[in-house]
């Protein structure tokens, strides 16, 4: 099938004036000065990687901060009691040399290494662990992260509430230095998978003493002079919107194994400057690649282009609220008549997974047998049997998203492809990204694009946010079997029994379609092949310890 | 004239009132706020980070909150930055604007003011319609399409530059370059006008009779007036250049006031989006003062009032 592609205006506008740019810049040329001698090869033996980490950090506090770039700099910095593996991040060992699961799966013991330290040579105790939870758990902090923690340890949102006073009743206890426990609410399979999120990482309680405290937010410990961390690295430098540096910590327990030297993070957030970046060598790896340079690099350098599956899905989002969408049919009609393949090899181009269902394909060993079947006949056949044959009378229909060109290009495909399928108009609509967060929000769209990136990699990460309101659902759509499901779901004590409920859950969702899946979402970034030690993983995460750069 | 300059700084502050009252209240109105995210916040955590900041106060409470530190001097902190405060943001990237902006201006006057007395001066010949030519190509070429490709041809081709970024002297040339040859060929045209203007007029046909050399007449008797209606454009434009650009500091990574400007309206950034536009207030009007002042001393006919 035809689709229309996008007209990218951007590097067109380049070639409407090629000669007299040439002249333009040739005249110039005489202008620039030349530059030092740039330091060829490697002249120092220092390993050095230049990572392109997407946004200026908001803060490098790892109980305040949310977003991935800040992400990416705290795992150099910070260690949590068990960290991922390099290769499909299972939790490991961290600064927990061991831990035990009691038999109702309700209490862990983990049992802290004698040589975990902070940057400051401070032993990492139990304490600090038992005291950053409650930092975390502390109303005036207002992490927004708190969650991560309330939601699954007893007794932690009754005292996040103000409901319980004494922190002692929360369920978590340091009966000695090594040793921390934990009690949960539910037995919580993927418990530790959550835990080597940085919501979980401890914070040098000490350091915060000496700059107000360990309730409050925003204070100047994460400042280069004052900061202290646990991880394999540690920060040197931080200069705003240009660079921070971190290098490898001399008192982290397992120092010897890590085999940079520097890491050195650019918050690059225009996509085009970090490609012109990659190409003279100032970045050994980027975030991300504009999608219309994808064919010329797979064409030209594919060794340089990694295009890596990424946990996320891409979806339209549907107002059950609003007719038309108020009825499934429609819905359905409405997800059989896209393309999926046809988009990705034409409008997206970064090779994505097409999506006929909610949960990913092999989370944590789980694939989601239910499935989006149906041909475009089958969405005819819907749409008339909804009340609108050949679309006649269909109501209008706007499809909203947040200004990008990329969503924009998805958007115009989708909507010719229903024009042609089912022979409905559906009008277009874009917002600046937080004018449209907040009309899903506040419920005011019909169908909305959307994302969703899972957080940990277990199946449950894309399934516990379609309850009965949930604040990210947003559709209004509910289903008791649904929620009693999910309720089932966090009861169960092995991994067969959940998966079993999770299929019936993915049951529900592709029956009934609150939101339209598209596709899987993948990593599209250009990466030096001296870089190794780098494996793709679901959640694009790279422990950096492991990360090396051949010579 | 100093009763002038006094009284001019005098109104500026009724003037920078109303836009402190007009944002702080535009910005609350636009749907979304600092803690709008994709993953949403939960509603008690919403709650808790609303009243460390004070969101949680009425409106007109907030607003004086506001307008009582702003007399201490505090533009409060950041919200999207948790450990820095809105004067530290700015105190950090202002330099890098200034420095930015002081180049690009040198630029845009060394390239501009002789293109545009140079093409007045040998008007209808080729050096008129090379000069003019350009001028037209800077107008309309934008800083997007010029500045990929100087990196293109002097970085990635040639090597001599870093792609992007602000560590070292040497990354100063592409951006500036960019950055100024735009206002260079507002000015080539400007100047080329007022050139041609004075240059027909009869105070300079007296002193070529009085025989002053041909240099003697461009520079001590035309230029002065010529420059005029350039002095006109340069106070606004000055005050845009030295603020920062944010297309400029975005493709050449430049750690600027352009892009905090910009991004912290994006962020929902309130207290940032307040500080910047207050002082980007602040130099429009003290560089419109400024331009008052020399229109005065390079033109006979005005006088202070």
């Amino acid at each position: 099938m035809e689709t229309e592609r996008a007209p990218f205006c951007r590097p067109a506008s380049v070639f409407k004036y090629p000669l007299l740019l040439l002249t333009v810049t040739l005249l110039f040329a005489g202008c620039g000065r030349h530059p030092a001698e740039p330091a060829a090869g490697t002249a120092t033996p220092k390993k050095i990687l230049n990572f392109g980490n997407g946004t200026e950090p908001q803060d490098i506090d790892p109980q305040t901060v949310t977003g991935i770039p800040e992400w990416n700099i705290i795992m150099a910095l910070f260690e949590g009691l068990v960290s991922y593996d390099p290769h499909d991040l299972h939790p490991v060992p961290g600064v927990a040399k061991s831990w035990d699961i009691s038999a109702d799966g309700l209490v862990y013991t983990f049992h802290l290494r004698e040589d975990a330290k902070w940057s400051d040579g401070i032993p990492v105790t139990a304490q600090d662990f038992l005291l950053s939870y409650k930092r975390m758990l502390t109303p005036a902090l207002a992490s927004e992260y708190a969650y991560m923690i309330f939601n699954y340890v007893a007794g932690a949102k009754d005292y996040y509430d103000g409901k319980l006073k004494d922190f002692s009743q929360v369920g978590i206890k340091a009966p000695d230095e090594r040793t921390l426990q934990l009690t949960l609410l539910n037995p919580t399979p993927y418990l530790l998978k959550a835990m080597c999120h940085m919501a979980w990482f401890p914070v040098p309680v000490s350091t915060l003493a000496k700059f107000g405290g360990l309730d409050k937010k925003g204070t100047r410990w994460t400042h280069p002079e004052n900061f202290v961390g646990n991880g394999p690295f540690r920060l040197t430098e931080w200069r705003p919107n240009q660079k921070l540096v971190v290098e490898r910590s001399p008192t982290y327990w397992d120092h010897a194994n890590v085999k940079l030297d520097e890491i050195d993070f650019y918050p690059v957030e225009s996509a085009d400057t970090e490609e012109r970046m990659f190409r003279t060598g100032q970045l050994d790896i980027t975030s991300e690649l504009p999608s219309h340079k994808i064919p010329f690099y797979k064409r030209d350098h594919p060794e340089l282009l990694h295009l890596d599956p990424f946990l996320g899905l891409y979806f339209y989002r549907c107002n059950v609220q609003r007719p038309p969408l108020d009825n499934a049919k429609v819905r359905r009609a409405l997800a059989l008549a896209i393309d999926r393949e046809s988009l990705i090899k034409n409008v997206v181009q970064g090779d994505e997974q097409p999506a006929y269902a909610v949960s990913y394909p092999g989370t944590a060993g789980y694939s989601p047998q239910a499935r989006l079947t149906g041909t475009v006949d089958d969405a005819r056949r819907l749409l008339a049997e909804a009340g609108y044959p050949d679309g006649h009378g269909f109501p209008p229909l706007e499809l909203f998203y947040n200004t990008s060109e990329g969503h924009r290009a998805i958007a115009e495909a989708i909507q010719q492809m229903w024009k042609k399928n089912l022979n409905i108009d559906v009008s277009l609509r874009n917002e600046e990204w937080k004018v449209y967060l907040d009309a899903q929000l506040t419920g005011n769209y019909q169908l909305a694009r959307a994302g969703w990136i899972a957080d940990y990699v277990d199946p449950n990460a894309f399934l516990d946010l379609w309850e009965t309101g949930n604040a990210n659902n947003q559709t209004n759509w509910g289903s008791a079997d649904y929620d009693r499901l999910l309720a089932a779901s966090r009861a169960t004590r092995t991994e067969e029994e959940r998966y079993a409920i999770y299929q019936k859950m993915d049951a529900i969702l592709a029956d009934e379609l609150p939101i339209i899946p598209i596709y899987y979402y993948t990593r599209v970034h250009l990466m030096n092949p001296k870089i190794k030690g780098l494996w793709p993983t679901l959640l694009d995460i790279h422990p950096w310890q492991y990360i090396d750069i051949e010579r | 004239m100093l009763r002038f300059i006094a009284r001019r700084i005098l109104e500026t502050i009724p003037v920078l009132f109303i836009i402190v009252t007009a944002t702080f209240f535009m910005i609350r109105f636009v749907p979304g706020g600092p803690f709008t995210a994709e993953k949403v916040v939960t509603p008690e955590i919403l709650r808790n980070l609303e009243a460390h900041y004070g969101l949680n106060k009425p409106l007109w409470h907030q607003y004086l909150d506001y307008l009582g530190s702003l007399l201490h001097g505090d533009f409060g902190p950041s919200f999207k930055y948790p450990n820095r405060t809105v004067n530290e943001i700015i105190a950090d990237k202002l330099p890098t604007s200034l420095e930015l902006g002081l180049l690009s201006l040198g630029v845009a006057l060394g390239l501009g003011l002789t293109a545009g007395v140079l093409a007045a001066v040998k008007r209808n010949t080729w050096l008129d319609y090379a000069a003019s030519g350009l001028a037209m190509t800077g107008i309309c070429v934008p800083t997007f399409v010029m500045g990929p490709v100087l990196v293109l041809l002097f970085a990635i081709k040639f090597g001599w530059f870093n792609a992007s970024g602000w560590y070292s002297p040497i990354d100063c040339v592409l951006p500036s370059l960019t950055l100024g040859f735009v206002y260079a060929a507002y000015i080539a045209r400007l100047t080329r006008g007022g050139m041609l203007e004075v240059l027909n007029q009869d105070y300079i046909r007296t002193a070529r009779a009085k025989g002053a050399s041909e240099i003697r007449v461009i520079f001590r008797h035309a230029l002065r007036g010529g420059l005029l209606p350039v002095v006109s454009f340069l106070g606004p434009a000055i005050a845009g250049i030295l603020t920062g650009s944010f297309v400029i500091e975005t493709i050449f990574q430049i750690p600027g006031l352009g892009r905090e400007f910009v991004n912290s309206a994006f962020n929902r950034d309130y207290t940032l989006v307040l500080g910047t536009v207050l002082l980007y207030a602040v130099f429009v009007i003290a560089l419109n003062l400024v331009v008052d002042v020399v229109q005065v001393w390079l033109n006979p006919k005005l006088r202070f009032e």
